[in-house]
């Protein structure tokens, strides 16, 4: 017969446990993100911080909305399919206050070759040329108009 | 007063409200606050990507344009998209070439690099899949990468640890650990784009339309077409990630 | 790029999982060893390995309050790692494995050491004055009962906890197996072999780990080696390196047959990259070697001295062969590419966060630890056997 006397200290390591086990809990509803769960097993408020990151490429409605007469140009010509800020780069804070932020123009010849330059990997109906061939050390702007580059 | 004057206050007090809210919703677009996009559902959408391999040219636009948008860190060499170059030997259809200078955020040199001119040489972008059935979400010890009800992967930096058990998971190699914040990062999509109905950067400024966002619960996206008319693959399909960049003249060669 | 051979997706290039996270998988696998080698006593009634019963699971101690730390150092935001408690993803393996680690830490260590050393902590209480009193006080938890009859009932539940510690020993190793064995997008981690290919190369290390903590902290105490216990704890140490050698030599022939899409990217960096630590290492001086020693000591009969130290020598070999193993696992599973193309370089730094410094500093903790726990809970007196039903003799104090 197991007096209690006998058996008191095992009693005595349970209660440690189990005050153990309510620290936990009561660590657990102070310090877990309120969000949390609310989605899926992730903290739903994240999804707010990453929608908060500030735009950086304006997008080409916006470049037309002042810009239409060089979208008007470019639509006759061959490079009509390329985004404006796919040259010119993000420009969403000159959209928002062209007066601000005044673009650079960017600097042509490094620039066309990432397209032009020759290379096994472009298909057939690419035109390509060997830069250094084509034009020695000049810019490909001293030709071509880069919204409309065919010469005529 | 008579009709035409009071119509005419009417109407133009209706376009002043009317161009106010434009004007201060395309600021609150540009500024990336979320009150504006209040109106966005994450039940309409279903994102992924449709990548032509046919027309990519190697530009590397796609690739500087998701560094400016996102703020990626130029140095030493981390990618949320990059793009790959392979070269195919006929003599050595299982082993071919490839190379990614930085990234190919400059393009790539003009000529092949050992001038071999015998077999194809192609482009390849790539990044995040935004799995379905996502690995690197399944390893999360704490819930900090996950999948929207849209369809999109993200990661919460301010819960994240920085164990990289992620990024070990991944079969793509898309995910990196960022030094300045030790959390992991990754392609988000542009998120906070394309909820605005703005394009992820590296659509908006692919030059030849390789790259197109695409939105498979709506009914009037291009992707539709697409998807029928041209042969589609993903990625190491054997892995079974249930990935949604989808390919079109993906080779078999690539890895 | 700088020690980038072939090609590499430009995120692979840096290795993610550093030295730290070697050592971690050989730290806990000395734990989970050093407790079977334990439970071998208390629960199947080994009684020739008793000498090294209380050392094996202090030296349990020891290693797994360490544990955590080289984590700790790795992680990028440690001070958020309590949310692995909090939110635990129930998915991930790394989630689940921190209850693991506590449940073991707290309900099976720690308390299994408790219950056998009660009675010493109550003499010494009752023996020791002023700040040494209250800090046995606190460890007996303020009971002052050694009653044969109580000593009997923590003796059952002793042996009780012991039991269920033995799965648990297993889980806590066998889980880190498979933290690596669960990521199918790396081949050479992912194996259904992996947690006991894991846990039999623990069971090898921590047995050894003990036996070579025996004879050294016997000679240092001029203490008589128990040749009986020695000669036993050596003879299971090499039954368990047969059985993790078979296992590891199983996984590398089904590699080498199937050759998979992965096995020629793989073959060529055991053969270039892994060549000294795989090879030579790990398998020639870390199995091959000990393995041979220890096999000789069953056949031949030599004087105790000479094998003594052959045992030395055996375990030591082992201790580098089976931290070996983790590296190969660990480092060389990043060393090559998801693309099967290409290969980068592991670079080590000194006294860096995760460098050699931070891991040798860690490695020798737990002895410092050890060297602690040796003064307040001594292993060396001759206590009471835990056959069953066996009444409790007085220990000598």
């Amino acid at each position: 017969m197991k007096r209690f006397k006998d058996v008191e200290h095992l009693l005595r390591l349970a209660v440690f446990f189990l005050a153990g086990l309510l620290v936990f809990a009561i660590a657990r509803a102070e310090l877990v993100p309120e969000s949390f769960g609310k989605l899926g097993h992730y903290r739903a408020n994240a999804i707010d911080d990453v929608r908060a990151r500030p735009i950086a490429y304006a997008g080409q409605a916006a470049c037309a909305q002042c810009h239409s007469d060089v979208v008007d140009l470019r639509a006759q010509a061959r490079h009509k399919g390329i985004a404006c800020e796919s040259c010119h780069g993000p420009l969403a804070t000159h959209a928002a206050d062209p007066g601000q932020m005044t673009p650079k123009l960017p600097d042509a010849r490094p620039l066309c070759v990432h397209c032009h330059a020759a290379n096994t990997g472009k298909t057939k109906r690419y035109p390509t040329v060997d830069i250094k061939e084509h034009a020695g050390d000049e810019s490909c702007i001293s030709c071509h108009k880069p919204h409309n580059p065919k010469l005529s | 007063m008579d009709t035409s004057r009071r119509d005419f206050l009417i109407l133009g007090s209706k376009m002043f409200v009317m161009t106010s809210v434009a004007a201060s919703a395309f600021e609150h677009v540009l500024a990336g606050t979320p009150e504006a996009a209040a109106t966005y559902n994450t039940a309409d959408h279903w994102w992924a990507m449709v990548i032509d391999i046919e027309k990519c040219v190697g530009s590397g636009h796609c690739v500087k344009a998701c560094k400016l948008e996102n703020g990626v860190i130029d140095e030493p060499y981390y990618f949320r998209t990059w793009v790959e170059r392979y070269h195919v030997d006929p003599l050595d259809m299982d082993h071919p070439k490839v190379d990614s200078p930085n990234g190919g955020i400059d393009g790539f040199p003009e000529t092949y690099p050992d001038s071999t001119t015998t077999g194809k040489t192609f482009f390849v972008p790539k990044l995040c899949n935004h799995c379905v059935d996502s690995p690197c979400t399944q390893v999360c010890p704490v819930g900090a990468t996950f999948r929207t009800n849209d369809g999109v992967v993200l990661i919460d930096k301010d819960y994240c640890l920085g164990c990289r058990y992620c990024v070990q998971a991944c079969p793509y190699g898309c995910r990196y650990i960022d030094p300045r914040t030790n959390t992991a990062d990754k392609c988000t999509l542009c998120y906070h784009r394309i909820t605005k109905g703005l394009q992820p950067a590296c659509c908006e400024t692919c030059p030849t339309g390789a790259r197109q966002l695409a939105d498979l619960k709506n009914p009037k996206d291009p992707v539709h077409e697409f998807l029928r008319t041209h042969q589609i693959q993903v990625l190491k399909p054997q892995m079974a990630t249930g990935a949604k960049i989808y390919y079109s003249g993906l080779d078999g060669s690539v890895r | 790029m700088h020690g980038v051979q072939g090609f590499m997706y430009p995120n692979e290039i840096e290795l993610q999982w550093s030295i730290l996270i070697v050592l971690y998988p050989y730290i806990t696998g000395l734990v989970a060893g050093a407790f079977i080698l334990a439970s071998l006593e208390r629960v199947f009634n080994v009684q020739a390995v008793r000498p090294t019963y209380r050392l094996a699971l202090l030296t349990a101690l020891a290693f797994l309050l360490v544990a955590p730390l080289p984590l700790q150092l790795h992680l990028g935001h440690p001070e958020r790692s309590f949310e692995m408690y909090l939110t635990p993803h129930t998915t991930s393996a790394m989630a689940m494995f921190g209850f693991v680690y506590l449940w073991y830490l707290m309900v099976v260590l720690l308390v299994e050491i408790w219950l056998d050393y009660r009675k010493e902590l109550v003499l010494a209480f009752r023996a020791s004055t002023g700040l040494t009193r209250r800090f046995y006080q606190v460890l007996t938890l303020g009971s002052n009962n050694i009653s044969p009859a109580s000593l009997r009932i923590d003796d059952r539940v002793g042996r009780i906890v012991t039991i269920i510690g033995i799965p648990s020993a297993f889980m806590l190793h066998g889980y880190v197996g498979f933290i690596f064995g669960s990521i199918k997008a790396n081949p050479w981690w992912s194996t259904p072999m992996m947690p006991i290919v894991f846990l039999f190369s623990a069971i090898v290390s921590g047995i050894a780990m003990v036996m070579l903590l025996y004879i050294v902290l016997n000679w240092w105490r001029r203490a008589a080696i128990d040749m009986v216990c020695v000669d036993t704890v050596a003879r299971y140490l090499f039954y368990a390196f047969l059985v993790d050698f078979s296992l590891e030599m199983l996984d590398l022939i089904h590699r080498i047959y199937e050759a998979d899409e992965s096995f020629r990217a793989l073959d060529f960096m055991v053969h270039t990259k892994l060549f000294v630590s795989q090879i030579v290492l790990q398998i020639v001086v870390g199995t091959l070697v000990p393995i041979a020693l220890l096999g000789a000591m069953q056949l031949v009969r030599v004087a105790p001295r000479v094998r003594v130290n052959v045992y030395l020598a055996a375990g030591i070999l082992t201790l580098i062969g089976i931290f070996a193993m983790r590296w190969n696992v660990v480092i060389g599973g990043q060393l090559f590419s998801k693309s099967f193309l290409g290969y980068t370089t592991y670079k080590l730094g000194f006294a860096t966060k995760e460098g050699l410094l931070p891991a040798i500093l860690l490695m020798i903790l737990p002895f410092g630890i050890l060297a602690v726990l040796l003064r307040i809970l001594p292993p060396w007196e001759p206590a009471a056997s835990h056959e069953p039903d066996a009444a409790p003799e007085a220990a000598a104090v």
